[in-house]
């Protein structure tokens, strides 16, 4: 029963989590908070995660209650994500590594974000929402990949979400797509947006740059309220993403949805992902803001699910790649 | 003969995809296909509503177009705008391009790559019609392709025009070939070969070619996360 732990930093969160045998012992976090109209830049990211990721880790090994001797491999995120902050984590990863003695893995973000999900909900072999800052990918699991299906063509749903938040000045904290979604609730006007569905991809960059001009000018005159643009944002987006889930579950036969990533938390999204599967009498399976959201336990899990298969990392490949596609990695744990 | 099919016994449903359901009935004596959009409780009602007219709007104008064009296409019986149904001639007998691919057994022999040459063949050309009216499918796949019988002679039929627009521009035709792309190849493993005669067929025969292919391979590079080299 080997004891995995995972160093996650990505994007804004620093995470560190350690998992054995599907059991998560401790799996803290830490985010670096712009202040409202501002959003995080690679380089100060870093350096958040250079100045926290040792008090991270003593929490970690606190709250799990273990000592170095009890872990048996190291995980890093490999990729993707920004350069600088997955080099300072992956540093981090690779010198604890070698004092404690351990083999270590590079681990691919997104199959985290899905072995996550997979361990926390029991889904089988769902077809997979990722839906985060930096991704939006409709994903089905065939022959030793996680091919993707669908995709946004252009930037990720919650980067179009993180980039509105910031027009309108709202807080980052503790996460723009949170105040969105709090505002959204006191919305009831529907403002007409661009609907950008292409087979089985969507795109969503003409939306943002529509509704920036929209909340100028529609605010400016008191035509609508900053709340009926959050949820208009959201019924038309999430409409989106729930239209190309279903064209793949249509396409691959299954009777399976998982949503994960950060978005992934957003209940008016698993409201919407729930009711398309009732209709398909299709069953949908999501997290909450522990497992959704970037954290370590996810590279763990997913490192577990490697290392056990017999794979760990040589040394000279323990680099990092802000590129690196989830159907790119050769999956060895399932048939 | 317009009945909405939730009470007229001699329709039968026949397939119930992401969209639509499809049944198989008559108008007019005529053996027919009626496609019915059924509301989709997640989206909100406005939106669903919008949605729901503008592509019904969209399939019936882009199958009209097509016909004009002289690209072959069901005929539009019937619109039934209250019900959300629009009425279809049957190609048939038919099978769709992807069922007649994936009765091939792998690996392929050079009789069944011969076929597949023919049918990629003729995919291209019927997309470069296409585009040439500027029609823009918006969601191209092989399930959305028809062979009519006899197979051997590749009478190919496009339906699905729900998510058609009209465009010159050549970063939507572009886009469009992405799409299908994506789709034939992550349906059909091991079949690159066939895809590059579809391009090839595609060059043969449209009048802008040249620039629509070179934005496919921009559109290519814009995909997310993918290595690139130099």
């Amino acid at each position: 029963m080997p004891t995995v732990i995972g160093f996650e930093g990505s994007a804004n969160k620093l995470g560190i989590g350690i998992i054995r045998d599907g059991e998560v012992l401790a799996n803290p976090r830490h985010t670096y908070i712009t202040p409202p109209g501002q959003g995080f830049l690679p380089r100060d990211t870093a350096k958040h995660h250079q100045e926290h990721a040792l008090d991270v880790l003593k929490q970690c090994m606190k709250e799990a209650n273990l000592t170095p001797q009890d872990i048996d491999c190291v995980c890093y995120t490999k990729g993707p994500g920004m350069g600088a902050p997955l080099v300072s984590t992956a540093v981090v990863a690779r010198t604890i590594a070698q004092l404690w003695g351990v083999p270590i893995i590079g681990v691919n973000h997104c199959i985290g974000h899905i072995e996550m999900g997979r361990l926390i909900t029991k889904a089988e072999n769902p077809v997979v929402l990722y839906v985060s800052g930096g991704n939006t990918q409709v994903i089905a699991y065939s022959q030793r990949r996680y091919r993707i299906f669908g995709e946004t063509i252009d930037i990720a749903v919650g980067n179009c979400l993180d980039r509105f938040a910031r027009i309108l000045k709202l807080s980052n904290d503790p996460s723009p797509g949170y105040n969105i979604e709090q505002a959204a609730k006191k919305g009831n006007i529907l403002i007409d947006l661009p609907y950008v569905v292409k087979g089985m991809d969507v795109s969503f960059s003409g939306i943002l740059s529509y509704i920036e001009d929209v909340a100028h000018k529609k605010l400016k005159s008191g035509e609508c309220t900053p709340e009926d643009l959050c949820f208009s944002l959201q019924e038309t987006i999430f409409a989106m993403l729930v239209e190309i889930t279903e064209r793949a579950m249509a396409h691959c036969g299954s009777q399976e949805v998982l949503i994960v990533g950060g978005v992934g938390c957003n209940v008016r999204l698993q409201e919407m992902m729930g009711a398309m599967a009732k209709e398909r009498n299709a069953k949908l399976f999501a997290t909450d803001m522990r497992f959704c959201i970037d954290n370590g336990a996810m590279i763990a899990q997913a490192g577990w699910e490697m290392f056990t298969s017999g794979q760990t990392t040589p040394w000279d490949e323990t680099w990092c790649t802000q590129r690196y596609r989830t159907d790119e990695v050769e999956v060895t744990w399932r048939d | 003969m317009a009945t909405k099919p939730s009470d007229l016994s001699e329709v039968d449903l026949i397939q119930q995809g992401a969209e639509a359901r499809v049944y198989s009935g008559h108008f007019a004596g005529e053996p027919c296909i009626i496609k019915e959009r059924f509301k989709k409780t997640y989206r909100h009602p406005t939106l669903e509503e919008r949605l729901t007219q503008r592509r019904i709007q969209q399939e019936a104008k882009a199958l009209l177009r097509c016909r004009k064009a002289g690209i072959a296409v069901p005929s539009v019986y019937f619109i039934d705008s209250t019900n959300n149904c629009i009425y279809l001639e049957k190609i048939e007998p038919s099978l769709t391009v992807r069922e007649f691919i994936q009765q091939l057994p792998l690996p392929y022999s050079d009789e069944d790559n011969n076929k597949l040459y023919a049918i990629a063949l003729k995919i291209g050309s019927v997309l470069a019609s296409l585009h040439n009216t500027d029609t823009i499918h918006g969601d191209l796949t092989t399930s959305n392709m028809l062979l009519k019988f006899p197979h051997d002679a590749f009478e190919l039929y496009l339906i699905d025009f729900g998510l058609s627009q009209v465009s010159q521009l050549h970063e939507d035709k572009g886009v469009d070939l992405y799409v299908l792309e994506k789709a034939f190849l992550s349906t059909h493993p091991k079949t690159e070969h066939v895809f590059e005669e579809i391009l090839k067929s595609y060059q043969k025969n449209n009048k802008k070619a040249v620039e629509v292919l070179k934005k496919l391979d921009e559109v290519r590079l814009r995909g997310r996360k993918r290595v690139m080299v130099g």
